[in-house]
């Protein structure tokens, strides 16, 4: 209790004061809270560093894995579409297609309809029941296991767009985009299946992005007299930005390592076809498809394939994020 | 410098023409009314100051002038804001344009996610300007008396500037849309004295065109800038679940600092408050 007493140079000049001051017993932090931060900090950066230990162990994994086919195929991996285990011949083009065109139109789709929906509900534009109630909604689609999904995908959304595939087949077939006609498994429907996986993340980060711009800022642009909409464009949203981008991002990890529900609908092609009304096949399809089966050069090959997932993603990532940074301050 | 500011001002000035009348207005927060049975005749073209103890309802009523309240969930106006001929409150009022015509500097500093140029320009933009933007700016910015400190990073983002560079910035965005009245929440709350001086300055210049209603915490500073001042107070009501504010007093503000009709308003301006 006293330990403040015992130090020599501070000896107490008014008894008064030393009265007063001996009620704050803290005033001299003692080593064992000194040591208590310590640790804490030490802790902190264990955890931290825990993370990219991980990432770059996976990552190191899968390089070493794909050493054998990066030697024997080289860049030609990418730009081939051939994948044949009898003559050992491998090239990812089909999947890294339709990882890209997946991924990247699913959420063309998902960005608009989630920052949407996330407006409606966090603008007064309905009661607030109603609002709360869709938001409950959004997040429990969320919790459905993609493989319930996938079946969905299969026995009900697919027959049921299909009209409207047919639709979009003779409208736009002239295109080498629509030029197949639609039947069964495809990649339109692995695109719809993977805006339904992504919607919730979307919608649910930008909605918490919303709720926390300032009501001041608002009010600053209602006070030069903006609409609701001026508000909600030119300000509100990017005051936003950078945590939707961070859900967006989010987001095209799901869309991009999405593996049960995609390999369910997305016709898992051996061959290449521009069109998006075909079967096609993503990466992280192939490796669930294969990987059980595969030995030799075949589990390098898939390797591979992994290895240009996690750089694909990584390079979105920051292509993104550099964007954001350029235009954010623009508009 | 004080023996100027009453030049300009006769002594029947308060019944010159009226730019805002507020007639019998209260406003409340829910069951709370915060600011009751208000009645006032702002004049164009003058400055008017709102004192007061805080919590007694001047932003209250402030933002009531420009429709501002709408954005509170819950609060309420009852009376009538009379600007132009128009009641403001009328169903038929678009408060969009209210706001274009009465614009607002706010007490928290709250400059936009956008360049300091856009920040400006925006508002400018909005309001159908069609002149030179680059001067435009560059105008509104000296007016406020930041230009000094923004003309090297007008492409930076407006939070890069200090918290008064920052205030400084929201009083130019609002010069810039030109409107016919500006209303400001303690603009100067967090300004060092020379930038203070600096916008006052502004304000007098900007009256010969605008009306200009201030609310302000410094006595020094009502009495500088203001040609009225309206003093508020808050007192608690029996069965009320908080302190009402209610208009004491509005006169030239020599009147009000020097000889006040009120005893209260005596007490306030001259420090004995409580
Ligand atoms: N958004 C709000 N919701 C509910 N009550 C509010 C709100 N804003 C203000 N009030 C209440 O209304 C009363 C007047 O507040 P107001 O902000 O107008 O005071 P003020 O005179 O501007 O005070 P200050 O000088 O501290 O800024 C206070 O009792 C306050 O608690
Ligand atoms: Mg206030």
């Amino acid at each position: 209790m006293l330990t403040d007493s015992s130090p020599a140079g501070s000896g107490p000049v008014n008894p008064n004061r030393n009265l007063a001051a001996d009620a704050f017993t803290l005033r001299r932090r003692p080593p064992s809270e000194k040591l208590i931060d310590l640790g804490f900090r030490q802790l902190t950066l264990v955890l931290a560093s825990f993370v990219a230990i991980v990432l770059l162990g996976i990552f190191l994994t899968v390089f070493q894995g794909a050493r054998e086919a990066i030697s024997s195929f080289g860049l030609s991996f990418l730009t081939t579409s051939s994948w044949d285990p009898v003559n050992e011949e491998y090239g990812a083009f089909i999947a890294i297609y339709g990882t890209l065109v997946t991924s990247i139109l699913s959420l063309a789709i998902a960005i608009p309809l989630g920052v949407g929906t996330a407006i409606f509900i966090t603008e007064d534009l309905i009661p607030s029941s109603l609002r709360e109630a869709i938001g409950l909604m959004v997040e429990l689609l969320a919790a459905i296991p993609s493989v319930v999904l996938g079946l969905w995908a299969i026995f009900v959304m697919e027959p049921a767009i299909r009209p409207a595939l047919n639709l979009l087949h003779s409208l736009l077939g002239w295109t080498p985009f629509f030029n197949t006609v639609p039947q069964g498994p495809g990649m339109a429907p692995a695109i719809l299946i993977l805006v339904v996986m992504v919607l919730p993340i979307i919608t649910a980060i930008s909605r918490d992005a919303l709720n926390q711009v300032p009501i001041e800022l608002r009010q600053g642009a209602y006070g030069v007299g903006t609409t609701r909409w001026g508000a909600i464009f030119s300000v509100i949203l990017p005051a936003a930005v950078s945590a939707i981008t961070g859900g967006v991002m989010l987001a095209l990890g799901r869309a991009m390592g999405e593996t049960m529900a995609v390999t369910m609908i997305v016709g898992n092609a051996l061959n290449f076809d521009l069109s998006l009304l075909a079967p096609g096949n993503t990466i992280a399809a192939m490796l669930a498809n294969q990987f059980g089966e595969a030995d030799g050069i075949q589990v390098s090959a898939l390797m591979y394939a992994a290895l240009i997932l996690m750089l694909l993603t990584f390079a979105v990532n920051v292509v993104a994020q550099w964007l954001v940074r350029r235009l954010s301050l623009r508009y | 410098m004080t023996s100027s500011l009453y030049s300009s001002q006769s002594a029947d000035s308060t019944k010159g023409d009226a730019c805002m009348s507020l007639q019998n207005v209260t406003i409340s927060y829910g069951k709370f009314e915060a600011v009751k049975n208000v009645f006032m005749d702002i004049p164009r073209g003058r400055v008017t100051a709102f004192i007061g103890p805080s919590g007694c309802g001047k932003s209250t009523v402030l933002r009531g002038l420009n429709r501002m309240n709408d954005l509170i969930p819950g609060c309420k106006l009852k009376g009538r804001v009379v600007f132009d001929g128009h009641d403001l409150y009328d169903p038929k009022v678009d408060p969009v344009e209210v706001r274009r015509r009465i614009g607002m500097v706010f007490q928290k500093p709250n400059p936009f996610p956008k360049t300091i140029y856009e920040n400006i320009a925006f508002g400018a933009r909005i309001n159908g300007f069609k002149g030179d933007m680059d001067e435009l700016v560059e105008r509104s910015l000296r007016k406020a008396a930041v230009w000094d400190e923004c003309k090297d990073k007008l492409r930076e983002s407006g939070f890069a500037l200090s918290g008064g560079q920052q205030q400084r910035l929201c009083i130019a965005r609002a010069i810039a849309t030109e409107p016919e009245v500006i209303l400001m929440d303690e603009p100067c709350s967090a300004l060092d004295p020379i930038s203070t001086l600096k916008i006052e300055e502004t304000m007098h210049e900007l009256k010969r065109s605008y009306t200009i209603i201030i609310v302000t915490h410094n006595m020094q500073q009502a009495v500088r800038v203001a040609d009225q001042t309206a003093f508020f107070n808050a007192e608690a009501v029996e069965g009320g679940t908080g302190k009402v504010g209610y208009l004491v007093e509005f006169n030239d503000t020599e009147r009000i600092f020097n000889a006040p009709g009120q005893q209260a308003t005596q007490d306030y301006v001259s420090g004995r408050f409580g």
